[in-house]
């Protein structure tokens, strides 16, 4: 008998009731375990924080070093105990660091998915498929017509535009964390070798990421309102902008650019369109709706719980497939942006 | 259909008109006949294809997936043919090379089964993008963000002619316009109107703003009522006579009183009102006919319909288009006491004294009778032409009517807005109707009238006071009032509240104000039309 009674819902977010920690709590708490550096999940303000290495080192770029007055380390696969549970960090596949939060308490094991996804990515550790009693999943792209392409693929109508349109400049919408350098990796592994241009947010994040060993080749900070023609021409240049900068003054600077977005959502057409783009790439760091269900499958769990994002659509395909399965309403989490 | 869908695909992305413009430019210099015809008949919403509705989509869909991950999958894509044609699994039967000119000549012979099983079997063999056009061809209402007004310009510039050439041989040609292509090509005439009972391109009127009164030479304009029918067009020829409606589309056998032969031939353009001309029925009453493909003897009996008169575009079959509405006039007043007169046809009159003063009363006076939505003001000296022309003809509504409502319900938009909740119920408070005066009664439905940030704001707002969900449907708290604006409030009996709104739109947000404040359904009734 699998008995789940010692992880509750608060208005926090998921908490450990035995280890008296909660998972990417949404308000200030004293004991954090962070899944992974995106903003919605890893606030600033808890008193002790327990994630993976590079997620602790995320946060610092984001919040100073001094964002906790408490920080556990916690490597991929090394077993920790809180308070009588068993904690294990297994990889999670979104973006550098992320983790899947592993609970074994009372002869019942927990798995925590986090945000996670099962195609490939240089950038980050592959989703480590763990068995459990109870799976608990996101669904952001939890309905069938969510079938994302192979992100090399992708990149290749990248390539296809910058020759299409040499005197433009091609300016991708994506988060600073993650989507930026993952992007960037599959620029260089398709071969193309020319300095990348990113906003000057995603600096140290990139900085961040070489330094724990990926490489993203030769990259140039554009600074605000500093480009012109006279100084440096970023015609048939690629150049990396989180989507918030994307209508203002800064991408104004460039001339004629080509709006490029990288997201799940660049599937639905009238989504893509609403946003300006002119070339939706299809490349996201969520698991789509067939690595969702393969994943509930892979993991044999009994009992699937859903965090956010679709959950009716998973919750009816879990209960086709024979398993229970229940929504747990969490909010707080951005369920329309990556 | 590769093609094709490379088109939308081009078009739908293209931020500017004039890329659009160039792509179907393109299109029309590379693609053969009649797959371009078709193809741009797709575009400008003429394309009928027999038999493939929505339903038809949505049935094979549901056999081809679980109906319910389709439904939740609608509910959110906000488009049946997107959503399957995302849906759709991928197979290895692919092919390529299915032509939009087969698809459609098969369709043409199928029956509604034989159809289903080719639309099936199509949409098997295409991969994802061209699923989409290959649905979006068949249900029409591509929202690629191109008019057939911007199709008639892209042909004109292909072939490098006046684009007024194209307008005026439009209603004679049909998809794949074949008659067209010919001509432009070199290899036929061009094709000619005369004498044949074909739609003309309707003239327009702007909205008269407030900053242009001013401006305006009140005695230049012939002055008239604005009449609260449909707007139709009567055209009598040797094959017949046939009615119009303000698109182009035939509806004469909706209304086979008026589509009778008349020894007359010509076109005359006016309004379709309900009742006769000494008792002009409500609107609602006209809607009861403009709903009816085929009336009942019955039906024809008990509500009526006549044309109110206003325009003469051919008269004998001699076109008066281009002489100034002024010797128009005299022409239609002239011809309804002899070949125009009958009694389901009556003149339009003009009213006299038309000044600036006697405009503001009659416009706000014409809510009394209830309809009539204002004055139209037209140039004296303009020519009948096709479209909105500056300075010819103006309308002038009266003033809406407003009342502050209660936000019950949302829904997602569609198309473009798919992602927001951008559709709401509107609720008064039950005082004055048969329910308890603390409860809220939905009275208006209203998605226009916002600017794109109050639209982020009410999906905001939405999205934090879900109490419920109905399918796709959200209530949420009742909290929030918006000032909505309407051009009347009718008794209903198809309505809980008793009354039903026409036409409302926001106003404006008042996030200031206590639900407690809004108006209730006796302060709706008040404004409804004597």
């Amino acid at each position: 008998m699998i008995d789940t009674s010692w992880l509750k819902i608060s208005k926090s977010g998921l908490y450990i009731v035995p280890a008296k920690a909660h998972i990417d709590p949404v308000r200030s708490v004293n004991t954090a375990i962070i899944t992974h550096g995106h903003a919605d999940h890893a606030r600033a303000g808890h008193k002790h924080v327990i994630a993976t290495p590079q997620t602790l080192e995320i946060m610092a770029v984001r919040y100073g070093a001094n964002f906790a007055e408490q920080k556990t380390a916690v490597k991929y696969n090394q077993k920790i105990q809180l308070a009588g549970v068993n904690l294990t960090l297994i990889p999670a596949g979104h973006v550098l660091g992320s983790a899947q939060i592993a609970m074994e308490y009372a002869d019942t094991k927990i798995i925590a998915a986090g945000d996670y996804k099962r195609k490939s990515d240089p950038t980050c550790a592959p989703f480590q498929v763990e068995k459990c009693d109870v799976f608990i999943t996101e669904a952001t792209f939890g309905l069938p017509v969510f079938s994302h392409p192979t992100p090399e693929a992708e990149i290749q109508k990248l390539l296809e535009v910058q020759q299409l349109f040499p005197e433009r400049s091609v300016i991708i919408g994506a988060y600073s964390l993650g989507k930026a350098q993952r992007i960037i990796a599959l620029l260089r592994a398709a071969g193309y070798e020319d300095t990348i241009f990113i906003h000057g947010a995603m600096k140290k994040l990139c900085e961040l990421y070489v330094s724990f060993g990926i490489e993203l080749g030769s990259l140039q900070t554009t600074p605000i309102g500093r480009i012109d023609n006279q100084q440096i021409s970023l015609a048939n240049k690629f150049i990396l902008a989180p989507p918030s900068a994307m209508g203002t003054k800064w991408a104004q600077r460039l001339c004629d650019p080509l709006v490029v977005s990288a997201s799940g959502w660049m599937q639905v057409r009238q989504r893509a369109k609403q946003g300006g783009v002119e070339l939706p790439l299809v490349i996201s760091d969520h698991a789509d709706w067939n690595d969702i269900l393969r994943t509930i499958k892979e993991v044999e769990a009994s009992e699937v719980w859903v965090t956010h994002g679709r959950e009716d659509a998973i919750i009816h395909a879990c209960t086709q497939m024979g398993l229970a399965a229940k929504a747990l309403s969490l909010i707080g989490y951005e369920d329309e942006s990556e | 259909m590769k093609i094709f869908a490379d088109l939308l695909h081009s078009l739908l992305y293209a931020p500017q008109r004039l890329v659009k413009q160039a792509y179907l430019v393109e299109f029309i210099k590379n693609t053969p006949d009649p797959d371009r015809g078709y193809a741009l008949s797709a575009l400008t919403g003429e394309l009928s294809i027999q038999g493939v509705k929505a339903g038809l989509i949505r049935k094979i869909a549901y056999q081809k997936c679980d109906p319910v991950l389709f439904d939740l999958s609608y509910d959110f894509v906000g488009d049946l043919a997107e959503t399957t044609a995302l849906i759709w699994p991928n197979t290895t039967r692919q092919v390529s090379g299915i032509r939009i000119s087969d698809i459609i000549s098969k369709l043409k012979t199928a029956n509604r089964i034989d159809a289903g099983t080719l639309v099936q079997e199509w949409l098997d063999q295409l991969p994802e993008s061209q699923r989409w056009a290959l649905l979006k061809l068949l249900t029409g209402g591509l929202r690629v963000g191109v008019s057939a007004r911007m199709v008639r310009l892209a042909l004109a510039q292909s072939y490098q002619i006046d684009v007024n050439e194209i307008e005026q041989i439009w209603p004679l040609i049909e998809p794949p316009y074949l008659e067209l292509f010919n001509w432009l090509d070199g290899k036929a005439d061009k094709p000619d109107a005369a004498g044949r009972a074909v739609f003309r391109p309707m003239m327009l009127a702007h909205p008269l703003l407030e900053s242009e009164i001013a401006e305006m030479d009140f005695a230049s304009f012939q002055a008239e009522w604005k009449w609260d029918g449909a707007r139709i067009q009567l055209v009598s020829g040797s094959d017949g006579v046939r009615i119009f409606s303000r698109s182009g589309d035939d509806i004469s056998g909706t209304f086979p009183e008026i589509a009778k032969p008349l020894s007359w031939h010509g076109v005359i353009d006016g309004e379709l009102l309900a009742g006769n001309p000494n008792k002009i029925g409500s609107f609602q009453q006209l809607q009861l006919r403009l709903n009816r493909k085929k009336p009942s003897v019955k039906m024809i009996s008990e509500t009526p319909v006549f044309m109110r008169v206003y325009d003469i575009l051919f008269d004998n079959n001699i076109d008066v288009r281009e002489h100034p509405l002024e010797y128009r006039r005299e022409v239609l007043e002239a011809q309804m006491k002899t070949g125009l007169k009958t009694c389901y046809l009556d003149l339009s009159p003009i009213l006299a004294d038309a000044s600036l003063a006697n405009l503001q009363t009659w416009r706000q006076q014409c809510r009394a009778g209830g309809l009539i939505e204002g004055v139209m003001l037209k140039n004296k000296t303009s020519s009948y032409q096709a479209g909105r022309i500056k300075g010819s003809w103006f309308k002038w509504k009266r003033d809406p009517l407003t009342a502050d409502l209660v936000i019950l319900y949302a829904q997602r938009g569609h198309g473009k807005r798919s992602s927001f909740f951008s559709d709401f119920t509107l609720g008064a408070w039950g005082e004055g109707s048969e329910y308890d005066a603390q409860t809220l009664l939905p009275v208006a439905k209203a998605y226009s009238g916002f600017t794109d940030d109050e639209l982020k704001k009410l999906d905001k707002f939405v999205r934090e006071n879900i109490i419920q969900k109905f399918g796709p449907v959200r209530e949420v708290e009742k909290t929030l009032v918006v000032e909505i604006a309407f051009d009347s409030v009718q008794y209903s009996k198809r309505h809980k509240s008793g009354i039903a709104t026409r036409f409302p739109r926001f106003k404006a947000i008042r996030w200031d104000k206590p639900a407690r404040d809004a108006n209730s359904i006796s302060d709706l009734i008040a404004m409804i039309d004597i």
